[in-house]
């Protein structure tokens, strides 16, 4: 079974439609990269699967969880249950200190004892290598320790699929490389996951698949290697070209 | 019978000031917790409910107190329903105090970025853990100034109520200044007391308000 199906997902901001019909399959342990322009529509398809926007058409399906148009929020939050999300702009609770921010929803979610919550943090914040920050508050950390913070909190809830929404693009080149190390490092672990990412040679490197999108539909897909190597259409081998160079 | 002013008028305005404060204290402990229904019902409830509240909030907000006062005291009494002027005041100043704590705290639940909500949304949250550990604990800290400074304005709106002879500090002070016809050192004494109260309140509540802690206040 695979872990991520979309099957015909549409998506319309008012009378503009953002998603077209669009159809993927991620398989458990796949690595996905999204890239396309902005506009394109990848951010909208990420933000589908879990459910932060509304679908019109079509069906999402997590880890045997569907979500359909219309349906309810209670369905929902299983589904999300499995699905780990990391920002952009990284979303930690800035009133909690790090260790507050990791245990929150496994305690209040899953109603995970405390002593578990505090050793399933200790875990995952070794993953990230910030074992030493537990006690710090969002603001002490610099851009990047905050991101891999945003990483460990959604890695506590012990999902099956994680979603990164271009979460280096706000980082500067230093920083943008201890993030996407900590990614890679859970790629190479066996974690599920999606990429919407600008990072090309990131993508090229650490996903095993990647989906090219524009104008709302996935216009290209296959193994990194021959979307990077041997692009077909004639969009993506403008969108690459540059960065290829 | 005129008596001449002095220490032995104190306990008077005192018993007067302790009306004040036990009027302002009511006033915000059913004005909190109305306010906070109403403020969550604002921003939350579905589309009929909101326009209610926004329609209270404004309405409450474009009365004078002394005109719901009245209506509270001498309006609802020709209806049938009688009140003392305790009770009269305590549900005047609580209707006023709704609306402006209300408004005053929809505010600051709506400043926590929308960022905030999509992060608990993705980590599986309901609407109540959501707003329980990761909304309100925000909107709190943001609140605390305004909502302190707020409190000077109850505390110095609880005068009104000495018109429909409620004996609290500044109607004590009119008694008081029937008896001895010495307004200047009466009121002086009133002012000082208020302003006892008050001040420090103003005081705090800019301290809340601005300095390096307002800004890690989302802590």
């Amino acid at each position: 079974m695979p872990a991520v199906r979309l099957d015909e997902i549409k998506k319309f901001f008012g009378a503009h439609c953002v998603l077209d019909g669009v159809s993927l399959t991620v398989e458990t342990r796949d690595v996905v990269a999204v890239i396309g322009r902005s506009g394109s529509g990848k951010s909208t398809m990420l933000r589908c699967i879990n459910g932060l926007e509304e679908i019109q058409a079509g069906s999402i399906d997590v880890a045997g969880h569907k979500i359909v148009p219309g349906g309810n929020v209670r369905d929902l939050r299983v589904l999300r249950r499995e699905v780990g999300m990391v920002f952009q702009s990284y979303n930690l609770f800035p009133h909690l200190n790090v260790l507050e921010n990791i245990v929150l929803a496994p305690k209040v979610v899953k109603k995970v004892p405390d002593e578990e919550a505090r050793e399933t943090a200790a875990v995952v914040l070794r993953q990230v290598g910030l074992a030493d920050r537990a006690g710090a508050y969002p603001d002490e950390l610099s851009g990047g320790q905050q991101q891999r913070v945003a990483i460990a909190r959604s890695l506590a809830m012990k999902p099956k699929v994680m979603l990164f929404d271009e979460v280096t693009s706000a980082l500067d080149p230093e920083l943008t490389g201890e993030v996407l190390k900590t990614i890679a490092e859970l790629a190479e672990a066996g974690m599920t996951m999606i990429l919407v990412t600008h990072e090309m040679g990131f993508a090229r490197q650490v996903a095993n698949r990647t989906v090219f999108m524009h104008a709302g539909k996935i216009w290209e897909e296959g193994t990194s290697e021959e979307m990077f190597g041997n692009p077909k259409s004639p969009e993506l081998k403008t969108f690459i070209a540059p960065q290829l160079k | 019978m005129i008596q001449s002013y002095g220490w032995s008028s104190l306990p008077f305005l005192l018993n007067g000031a302790m009306w004040t404060a036990a009027l302002s204290v009511m006033t915000f402990i059913g004005g909190g917790v109305f306010g906070l229904i109403f403020a969550l019902l604002r921003v939350l409830g579905p589309k009929p409910v909101k326009y209610a509240v926004v329609v209270y909030i404004e309405l409450v907000q474009a009365t004078p107190l002394l005109i719901v006062l009245f209506l509270a005291y001498y309006g609802l009494s020709f209806m049938g329903f009688y009140f003392s002027p305790l009770v009269a005041a305590a549900i005047s100043l609580t209707l006023y105090a709704t609306a402006f704590l209300a408004d005053i705290w929809r505010g600051c639940i709506e400043a926590i970025p929308k960022q905030q909500w999509e992060a608990a949304d993705a980590l599986a949250m309901t609407g109540t853990q959501k707003l329980r550990w990761v909304i309100l604990p925000q909107a709190f800290r943001i609140a605390l100034g305004p909502t302190v400074g707020f409190m000077v304005q109850i505390v110095k709106n609880t005068s009104v109520t000495a018109l429909i002879s409620f004996v609290e500090l500044t109607r004590a002070g009119q008694l008081l200044n029937n008896m001895t016809f010495q307004p200047f050192e009466v009121f002086l004494t009133v002012a000082a007391m208020y302003f006892i109260v008050c001040y420090p309140l103003s005081w705090y509540s800019e301290y809340l308000k601005g300095g390096p802690r307002a800004r890690r206040a989302t802590r």
